[in-house]
């Protein structure tokens, strides 16, 4: 009767367990009203962010290798074309085994809907764009660094390297104010509610919804035009749909603060 | 009366029309292509052809065609690390794995089919807006593409010119500041003349965060390009990308025509060749042209067609004659022309041979006359060197050097009875000057003399003595002393120089 309550809570909460993985959800971030890059809606600039919590580091391949043991559909082999596109897991040396060097790198090559169903299955979710967009205004000593230029010097400078080249360890690098590592400097990272934030980049919508694509068009839309760390995950997270993978974008999980622990 | 004068006056305007406005071709210059109304030449004939896509600073063939095609563009966006200058290295995004990207070469009516390929490696999602496309964005919403992906989009290329294309993805300055742009050439129906060369040459700025020339790998410095204070601006993404061994290449005698464009970001380029002069150039990218261009402005994100016969070997420099930029930025290209010398256009240096300035020959001699002056042990003999020596300087352009003058027109000073017989009347007009008629030695003059009050007395007085001593006059001296009386004496003209 014992053994057959551990399997039942095993098989529910599969990566609960304690140590399952570093840099989980450990720290709340205290939420508030935000200035973002992106403002909720042309007459709402500032966003109004709840308190959540967020892994302190990006998901590794181990991690995720051990999420796509237990749901065998999330296999590069098995996983529906329409949720993953070929580039899915493509460098793990099998479908369930990253290989032995890549086990605590950071994972890439996963689709929006396979990151969202490794965090659910944490009972977690994707950090929406306004929450991650909080955390990784954080230096290492303030909340919002957003407005030293030699704080976001150092973070172009991850973008003025190409993309070739191995990644570091998930969770290496130093943390932030909040106690998060691995925000800037390593990966993309897929959000939420990416999909949402600009609109699809279907050729026919020429309209004002896909004014972020063209020249000039910064300038309507976007806060903080000299902040081009943030319009450049933007752009990244526009140009990529739900079933898309690449070698540098990642993620991380997060949850509402009190929904569990 | 007044509808005669009119009429009068339209038809010298019509005259002059006529006159200014043909060119070599025989095509008057009021009449136009037609733009994009005119580029629609009807559906796509025969089976679709792949472009010919070429690296800087190569461009590809000629079309030759003569009917609308299918077109087949296929492009790869790559980031790759490079040179940019000796020693150091950039992150460059490349439409083709070069800047500028891959030269497209299409013809005007042509449907073009745009493949986008974003490499897998790459880190960023790109896209492209062609200036040579007519809809909106120039294709940019329709590539955009991520990571791994490739897009496709159709345009018809309804107006015939030199196009820029670049990203145009978010930030926008960012990706064309880090090389993202290219040409496209649509060619018109009837093609462009032959010629014996074709060179595909961009410029571009860039912002590093070390300064010019600082090695290592060095990061795009997003403030200096919003400053737009460029680190470097180049020819074809590189310091050393169109010199030595990569210089251009010609012989003489020869026809050469440059595809030049200018991707920015921001500056705008002052387009000279060193050595040569445009014969021809379709400013913009357009239709019509200048002829005879010393420097031609090319905007940023805009294109000029360059067209000139070589003639003479040599080295010809490409340079932004905004010349910082050249000489302390990078934008330097070499065009190496081989050929025999051509002498009677040419010469090359004919001579090297001591120049002594005049007024500089013996500034010596002046400076030892004044000190011995200022100390009371002046000497003639020192008073005569100091004065030959500013004669030569100031006075022998008319006097002539051997005191001649120049008959008729200006006096002579040589066993001159004019100065001989008034020592006190020369200082006068060695100060004040002399208009007027005079008559020395028997013959009239009517000239003119300035006033020489720019020298000092010492200097009057040397110039004087110097006179008094030489070309067989019978000696004399005139001290600054005496010179100090007489300027005290006379009424300065108005206006005369201090």
């Amino acid at each position: 009767m014992i053994r057959a309550c551990t399997l039942l809570a095993l098989a529910l909460l599969p990566f609960n367990a304690p140590g399952a993985r570093a840099g989980g959800l450990d720290v709340p971030i205290t939420g508030g009203r935000f200035e973002s890059v992106l403002p909720p809606s042309p007459q709402v600039k500032v966003a109004a962010v709840p308190s959540f919590r967020l892994d302190t580091a990006l998901v590794s391949n181990a991690d995720f290798a051990r999420f796509v043991r237990k749901h065998a559909e999330w296999r590069r082999d098995r996983v529906a074309g329409l949720f993953a596109d070929e580039g899915y897991l493509r460098h793990w040396t099998s479908a369930t085994e990253p290989g032995p060097d890549l086990g605590r790198q950071p994972v890439t090559q996963v689709s929006w809907f396979a990151a969202s169903a490794y965090c659910e299955a944490r009972g977690a979710r994707l950090p929406r764009w306004h929450e991650w967009e909080l955390a990784a205004a954080a230096s290492a000593t303030v909340p919002d660094a957003r407005n030293d230029p030699a704080w976001r010097q150092q973070i172009l400078d991850w973008y003025s390297k190409s993309a070739r080249g191995g990644l570091p360890a998930a969770g290496a690098s130093p943390a932030n104010y909040f106690g998060v590592r691995d925000l800037h400097g390593v990966v993309w990272e897929w959000v939420e509610d990416a999909g949402s934030m600009l609109v699809s980049d279907d050729s026919r919508e020429q309209g004002d919804p896909n004014r972020n694509r063209f020249c000039g068009s910064g300038a309507i839309d976007l806060e903080q035009k000299e902040n081009y760390a943030m319009l450049m995950r933007i752009a990244m997270l526009s140009s990529m749909k739900a079933s898309y993978s690449s070698n540098s974008m990642g993620f991380r999980c997060a949850t509402d603060v009190g929904a569990r622990r | 009366m007044t509808k005669n004068m009119w009429a009068t006056l339209a038809a010298a305007a019509l005259l002059l029309t006529g006159c200014g406005a043909s060119d070599k071709a025989g095509t008057p210059a009021a009449s136009t292509t037609g733009g994009s109304r005119q580029g629609d030449f009807g559906p796509p004939q025969g089976e679709p052809v792949h472009a010919v896509l070429t690296s800087p600073p190569e461009v590809p063939p000629a079309t030759g065609r003569h009917a609308p095609a299918k077109v087949i563009v296929e492009l790869e966006v790559i980031e790759v690390d490079k040179q940019i200058a000796e020693g150091v290295t950039y992150t460059f995004w490349t439409f083709g794995g070069t800047v500028p990207g891959s030269f497209i070469r299409v013809r005007q009516g042509d449907t073009v089919e745009f493949h986008l390929k974003n490499h897998p490696g790459s880190k960023m999602p790109h896209n492209i807006d062609l200036h040579g496309v007519t809809g909106p964005g120039g294709g940019a919403a329709s590539s955009f593409t991520a990571p791994g992906h490739q897009s496709k989009f159709t345009f018809k290329a309804l107006n015939q010119g030199l196009y820029v294309y670049h990203c145009a993805t978010a930030p926008v300055g960012m990706h064309v500041a880090n090389g993202m742009y290219g040409l496209i050439l649509i060619e018109p129906p009837e093609g462009l003349t032959p010629v014996d060369k074709e060179f595909y040459v961009m410029q571009g700025d860039f912002y590093t965060v070390g300064k010019y020339r600082e090695k290592g790998h060095q990061a795009f410095d997003m403030q200096k390009a919003i400053d737009e204070n460029a680190t470097y601006v180049l020819f074809n993404g590189a310091e050393s990308a169109l010199t030595g061994p990569r210089a251009l290449k010609a012989t003489t005698g020869q026809h050469i025509r440059m595809f030049v464009g200018n991707g920015g970001p921001n500056l705008v380029s002052s387009f000279h060749l060193i050595g040569e002069i445009f014969d021809k150039v379709q400013y913009e990218g357009g239709t019509h042209f200048q002829e005879n261009v010393q420097t031609t402005l090319i905007p940023a994100g805009g294109a000029v067609t360059v067209e000139f016969h070589t003639e003479v070997p040599g080295n010809y420099v490409l340079v932004d004659h905004s010349i910082f930029r050249a000489f302390n930025k990078g934008a330097i290209a070499i065009l190496e022309v081989s050929g025999d010398e051509r002498p009677e256009i040419y010469s090359g240096k004919q001579g090297d041979e001591v120049y002594l300035s005049d007024k500089l020959s013996n500034p010596a001699a002046v400076e030892t006359a004044a000190l011995a002056s200022a100390s009371g042990t002046l000497t003639k003999e020192q008073q005569v060197k100091a004065g030959e020596v500013l004669f030569k300087g100031t006075c022998s352009a008319c006097h002539q050097d051997t005191g001649e003058g120049i008959a008729n027109v200006f006096p002579p000073l040589a066993k001159s009875d004019y100065l001989l017989a008034d020592r006190k009347r020369a200082i006068g007009i060695a100060l004040n000057g002399l208009s007027g008629p005079v008559t020395v030695n028997g013959t009239n003059y009517n000239s003119v003399m300035p006033p020489m009050s720019q020298l000092n007395d010492d200097e009057i007085a040397n110039i004087l003595t110097y006179a008094l001593n030489s070309w067989g006059n019978d000696g004399g001296v005139v001290t600054a002393k005496e010179v100090e009386q007489v300027r005290a004496n006379t009424k300065r003209p108005e206006g005369a120089a201090h």
